[in-house]
């Protein structure tokens, strides 16, 4: 091959290095195709070869604009490219590529400079002592207590526990089917089998049913101002729900918004859940700022919906509900969000007052189309969300909240 | 059924991009160089094309033009969810299985292709008289995960397997072509095993010509309003942007209807053609639609 087509393996091997460092994945087997192609294909129109090799190495449309900028530039001088790959980096990579080692080599720099000490998310191991001298009211207590009147080492416990947390979900009966002794359908491939093995007398029939399916999860979590004391919380919660994605939930997508709309699911497929909190910081830079909730969820609903809600979703809108400003839009977009879940529940941790009552005008449009209202601020009333995904509404927030309004 | 593949029939694969280019051409398809390199590519190395873009831009025409152009077969498979091997492998036809054992059929006849229910992906692996049959696996975001799986066998080596009969294998790989709308992200697995091709809302030379292969009786004036009014639209913040299908539709709409130009009674009569949104319609009718109109018609005059 590389007698055939003098250098041009070699430069192809290099541009695929290249492209890697900017962020495209692109497997050996494509390579060896794309040179296959691209002999086939003849060497003729730089355009045909760039259209060959886009068809053998991208497989995303968000790849193809990198693709394009390094094609252009390593097809004019591969050393040039050589030389600056490393100051093109930020703006040609997509940003969660390289961001995950971030954190990890802060955390070895640190590390290193407290002189050997441990780094500063290992979980310290007086923890688990304290733990066990914990006595049965001391965990009530923190199950009950407010996550905003945590000291330091509650949150850690909190957090701790938070990570442990395990939702009883409801499941689907899913379109599948497996093999059941008490069951309606009969399945008639086995009810055959058994018959042959009885010389053609059907003794018994052999039955199947709907194999369950979970369902998938959508976070869209609040993190503007008001929600400060909250949303580290509710990221851990986050945290620990997606990475109970395969046996609580089939999916789970997350969101921020604040004033912009950020999708931070690869962030929470990292492990480690303070790792998944830096990584989230890095990638989300409106913490703390206004909100916009109306507009935020009109990009979720443009953009967004049609890609995670066309399976059944349990939407979690986790926010105060404190807008002032385009009532009407709020409505709309709320409303929409409301038809394309199976659920939409909403957390609210301003529901820890037992005098609060809805006078913000965001409340009042958008209580009406949630299926419920669950509180957020302590442990506790994070289990009450259990409760509420299966149907079980010991505590009914919204019909309360409701009647209020009336 | 013997495989007849006579040395003409194989033969008539085009030989290079440019006669890719012209055998869609010959059947109304009018291909950018980037899809007819694909296409050519995909011939020619018997790899999967995997079609990706938003709805109604000529991603499921492509296999009927490329089984028309060659004169193959075409083998549907819609996706939806909950999609399992019996009803895209096969299934034992149970009845009839059953009445044959009553009447003291031998046991192995039980499990003969006489019971055998075909479905798409069985059928694309058989032996065709005109040459391997083009696969269209439809709307592939539309399953799950576990079908995606199932599927990179059945791509990969162009054979599927009945337990009760053995592995059937292609005699020659069929030409397959998976198109997805992106609802839902398809495992990189699966894309990587196939040519990607990212299909985009064409510009405005390649609609008109477009335009004019598939509906020749719309006047040129009128071809060029709808084609100006479909490419503003999708500038705008809309939930669905008009595709290509939209187009056409709303140009047969308007022929249908007499009409010889635009107007903004007229688009308000036939804007269902166009957007299919509640929210959409309410925002471009009235002003916005005579606003754009009006520029198009600035626009053509200056030109």
């Amino acid at each position: 091959m590389a007698d055939a087509a003098g250098r041009l393996p070699d430069n192809i091997v290099y541009f695929v290095r290249a492209l890697r460092r900017a962020g495209v994945p692109v497997g050996t087997a494509q390579v060896l195709e794309a040179l296959r192609s691209v002999q086939l294909v003849g060497f003729t129109k730089r355009q045909d070869f760039h259209i060959t090799l886009r068809a053998m190495i991208v497989t995303r449309p968000e790849h193809l604009l990198i693709f394009d900028q390094v094609f252009a530039m390593f097809w004019r001088d591969p050393d040039f490219l050589e030389n600056m790959i490393t100051n093109l980096l930020p703006v040609i990579t997509a940003p969660p590529v390289e961001k995950p080692m971030k954190p990890a080599q802060n955390r070895a720099a640190e590390a290193m400079a407290a002189g050997g000490g441990k780094p500063r998310d290992a979980p310290p191991k007086e923890q688990l002592e304290m733990d066990a001298q914990f006595s049965h009211s001391d965990v009530e207590k923190l199950m009950q207590k407010d996550f905003e009147a945590m000291n330091a080492a509650e949150i850690r416990q909190a957090e701790q526990a938070i990570g442990n947390l395990r939702l009883d979900l409801p499941r689907l009966a899913g379109r599948r089917y497996q093999s059941a002794a008490q069951a309606l359908r009969i399945d008639r491939r086995r009810t055959l089998q058994q018959a042959r093995r009885s010389g053609g007398e059907i003794l018994t029939l052999a039955k199947r049913r709907a194999k369950p399916r979970r369902l998938n999860l959508v976070v869209l979590c609040d993190i503007s101002g008001s929600m400060t004391r909250y949303s580290r919380m509710m990221m851990h919660f986050v945290h620990s729900c997606a990475q109970a994605r395969g046996s609580d939930w089939a999916e789970v997508h997350a969101f921020t918004f604040g004033t912009q709309l950020h999708n931070i699911s690869p962030q929470l497929s990292i492990k480690d859940p303070d790792a998944a909190l830096a990584a989230i910081g890095q990638h989300v830079h409106d913490w703390e700022g206004g909100t916009r909730i109306s507009a935020s969820l009109g990009v979720f609903n443009r953009d967004w919906a049609r890609r995670v809600l066309s399976t059944p979703a349990v939407v979690l809108l986790i926010s105060d509900g404190l807008e002032r400003s385009g009532l009407a839009a709020l409505e709309g977009e709320i409303s929409r969000l409301a038809l394309q879940a199976r659920e939409l529940i909403w957390l609210n941790p301003l529901l820890r007052w037992d005098q609060f009552s809805p006078q913000a005008a965001g409340i009042k449009a958008m209580l009406p189309h949630v299926s419920s209202l669950v509180a957020c601020h302590n442990l506790d009333s994070l289990q009450d969300l259990s409760e509420h995904l299966n149907g079980r509404r010991s505590v009914d927030h919204k019909a309360r909240l409701l009647r209020l309004l009336q | 059924m013997l495989p007849i593949y006579g040395a003409d029939i194989v033969q008539n694969l085009p030989q290079s991009i440019d006669a890719t280019t012209a055998l869609l051409a010959s059947e109304g398809y009018v291909a950018d160089r980037a899809l007819s390199t694909l296409t050519f590519l995909s011939l020619t190395l018997n790899r999967p094309i995997f079609l990706e873009g938003e709805a109604g831009v000529g991603k499921t025409e492509l296999a009927k033009v490329i089984a028309q152009g060659l004169g193959r077969d075409l083998i549907r498979l819609q996706c939806y969810e909950g999609l399992d091997a019996s009803s895209s492998v096969y299934e034992w036809n149970f009845a009839s299985q059953m009445l044959a054992m009553r009447n003291g059929a031998e046991q192995s006849d039980l499990y003969s292709e006489k019971y055998l229910i075909k479905r798409a992906l069985l059928q694309a692996v058989e032996p065709h008289a005109s040459g391997a049959p083009v696969l269209l696996i439809d709307e592939i975001d539309r399953t799950d995960a576990p079908f995606e799986a199932f599927l990179l066998e059945a791509l990969s080596d162009f054979q599927v397997t009945v337990p009760e009969l053995g592995v059937i294998k292609a005699p020659e790989p069929p030409i397959v072509i998976l198109t997805s709308n992106r609802t839902r992200e398809v495992h990189d697995a699966l894309k990587r095993r196939c040519l990607y091709h990212w299909v985009d809302y064409p510009g405005f030379e390649r609609e008109m010509e477009i335009l004019r292969a598939r509906l020749p009786e719309v006047n040129d004036h009128l071809s060029r309003e709808v084609v100006s009014f479909i490419q503003r639209l999708r500038e705008e913040e809309l939930f669905k942007r008009p595709g290509l299908a939209e187009t056409l539709d709303w140009a047969k709409c308007l022929v249908a209807l007499d009409v010889v130009a635009l107007s903004p009674d007229v688009i308000t009569d036939t804007i269902g053609a166009v957007l299919k949104y509640q929210d959409d319609i309410a925002k471009i009718t009235g002003g916005p639609a005579t606003r754009i109109l009006e520029q198009i018609r600035q626009d053509m005059q200056a030109l």
